[in-house]
């Protein structure tokens, strides 16, 4: 492990990885992309919210209505901070990395930027939440959705970056570390071509904010979406980044409370951003946790983060394609790659692995993980996938192996 | 390599792992009165599923399937279990099937009638796993009621 990384320090501030599980088996716990665990402090921070601070925020006028504001807007600033943002106004809360990217693929339409002699391009790699929405866009517009392909290896098929992306192109929609395949995306290549041809670029960092240092005032996108659930913070709170000058130009998403100037029977002006993207009574316990989230992983460093799972992603693919049987689907070089690993196990479904590999201690996920269309590209129906975050140890590694060659010799496989 | 735990053999019986490496009926054939096709959407198992009914006499089930042992293990005891009975019998046995499925391990299954079918006792503790061994019933129960829809003798049935 990298010199100063503690990982069983770190561990230590997850309260749950000391559960142990019937047959006082330990937790090991794989299954960090679908979503991370808590440290302490994210823990604390949501408790001391309630139990001493908690109001609704922007409207009351009293002690309490003050704090709360103060924490929320505090979050803001936070996550601000912790992604590069020039401003904390283009930090728009969500409820999930989801909605995130809803909003913009439902804005981008309400303005008139996406329209029926424009094109919109995603990728294959793509989860559901960012090939759904922009389906849902084109079909409201009449635009054209396009699509890049995925290699064999797993890689972003980029040979035709100039045909898919051209002067038709309103917006480039994509995927920064895939879910499924664990690839990490050459962004920058992509978002120059788009700038080139004056497209607007949306990345969907919902697997890169937890385990890279993202900086998005140097990234060069427009729009950045992510999820708290998945950087150690809770659930119920996504984040969608945007520059000013384009959210200030952008209509609202949602109507309703806060999100507003003023309000008559006839009509409505709306608020600034970040506010004019968020109706009603926000996350703010949500808000609270995150920016605790931020914090800390800021104090472990984020570098120190992506060095560990450069690591422990490297014993993996090495340890797993020792299984006879075992076929990555994904680079199988830890060369610009996440750490989620998905497989397949001949002989037994993914889902029986899953079952059986829990039956150890070992939680991993089965099934499509949401990128049906990235399993078809493979002509596979599921895999089974493990994932790893800061607080994975070789150890756990080595009991997925184990685990692994007991569910070949129970299936007979 | 320690034992696994009971529970675990339970889930995975002896039955179901037979019936999931040498499944009953497996294929699509003709004839065939209505087919459908089911999809369990938060595993993506799927199953294409064809009835030929003669009369009130179920002729055949046929099905194409991908999913994990229990519900290519399921669907081949339905095959089992329904093809030469009546509709009415069928879906009487697919009651009680459907019934043991959702009693948590509580319901002591008819071995009269459910037969290798309550090999599946054993799932009904694993409520995640319950879906997988309802997929292939469903989509008879719901194929076997088109055909009936479309078929005036059978509406008793419906």
């Amino acid at each position: 492990m990298s010199t100063g990384y503690d990982v069983e320090r770190i561990r230590k501030d997850f309260p749950i990885l000391e559960r142990r599980l019937s047959g006082d088996l330990p937790l090991v716990y794989l299954d960090s992309a679908n979503t991370s665990q808590k440290p302490q402090a994210v823990i604390d921070a949501i408790d001391e919210h309630y139990r001493w601070h908690n109001a609704n925020v922007a409207r009351a006028m009293h002690v309490l209505g003050s704090e709360a504001t103060e924490g929320f807007e505090l979050g803001r600033t936070k996550v601000a901070e912790f992604i590069g943002a020039p401003s904390r106004d283009e930090v728009v809360f969500t409820k999930n990395a989801s909605e995130a990217l809803n909003l913009v693929a439902r804005v981008l339409g309400d303005s008139g930027r996406v329209g029926a002699d424009t094109d919109v391009v995603i990728t294959e790699m793509e989860h559901h939440s960012n090939i759904v929405p922009w389906q849902q866009l084109t079909e409201r517009t009449g635009a054209s959705l396009r699509w890049f392909g995925i290699t064999d290896e797993g890689r972003l098929d980029l040979s035709n970056l100039d045909e898919l992306i051209t002067e038709r192109t309103a917006v480039v929609s994509l995927t920064w570390v895939s879910n499924m395949l664990g690839t990490i995306n050459p962004l920058d290549v992509v978002i120059a071509r788009a700038k080139a041809v004056g497209a607007l670029v949306v990345v969907d960092a919902s697997q890169a904010v937890p385990q890279l240092p993202v900086d998005v005032a140097a990234l060069g996108a427009d729009f950045v979406a992510f999820t708290g659930h998945k950087m150690v913070g809770p659930t119920g709170i996504g984040v969608l980044w945007g520059r000013y000058d384009l959210l200030a130009d952008l209509p609202p998403f949602l109507g309703g409370g806060e999100m507003i100037e003023t309000v008559t029977m006839q009509r409505s002006t709306f608020a600034k951003p970040p506010h004019r993207f968020e109706a009603g009574t926000p996350p703010i316990a949500q808000a609270v946790g995150l920016g605790a989230a931020a914090d800390y992983l800021t104090g472990i460093g984020m570098d120190n983060v992506a060095a560990h799972e450069r690591e422990i992603t490297a014993y993996a693919l090495g340890a797993l394609q020792e299984i006879d049987g075992l076929t990555i689907v994904g680079p199988r070089e830890p060369i610009d790659r996440g750490g989620a690993i998905s497989f397949t196990l001949e002989g037994v479904h993914p889902h029986d692995v899953a079952q059986l590999v829990d039956s150890r201690g070992v939680a991993v996920r089965a099934g499509h993980h949401c990128a049906k269309p990235a399993h078809q590209r493979f002509g596979i129906q599921s895999t089974t996938r493990a994932s790893f975050y800061l607080y994975t140890t070789t150890e756990e590694i080595d009991a997925l192996v184990e685990a692994l060659h007991f569910t070949k010799k129970y299936f007979g496989a | 390599m320690s034992t696994p735990t009971p529970n675990l053999d339970s889930l995975y019986q002896e039955i179901i792992l037979d019936h999931y490496k040498n499944p009953h009926g497996r294929g699509l054939r003709d004839p065939y009165e209505s087919e459908v096709h089911h999809v369990n959407p938060t595993c993506g198992d799927e199953i294409t599923l064809r009835v030929h009914v003669n009369g009130e006499r179920v002729e055949d089930v046929s099905y194409d399937a991908v999913g994990c042992s229990i519900s290519q293990a399921s669907a081949s005891v339905l095959n089992d279990l329904v093809v030469g009975k009546s509709v009415h019998d069928g879906l009487a046995v697919l009651d009680q099937f459907h019934a043991m499925m959702q009693g948590r391990g509580q319901v002591v299954p008819d071995e009269d009638v459910l037969e290798d079918g309550i090999a599946f006792a054993g799932v009904a503790q694993f409520p995640a796993r319950v879906k997988c061994a309802l997929l292939s019933w469903m989509a008879f129960k719901d194929a076997v009621l088109q055909v009936s829809a479309g078929s005036p003798a059978a509406e008793e049935t419906a």
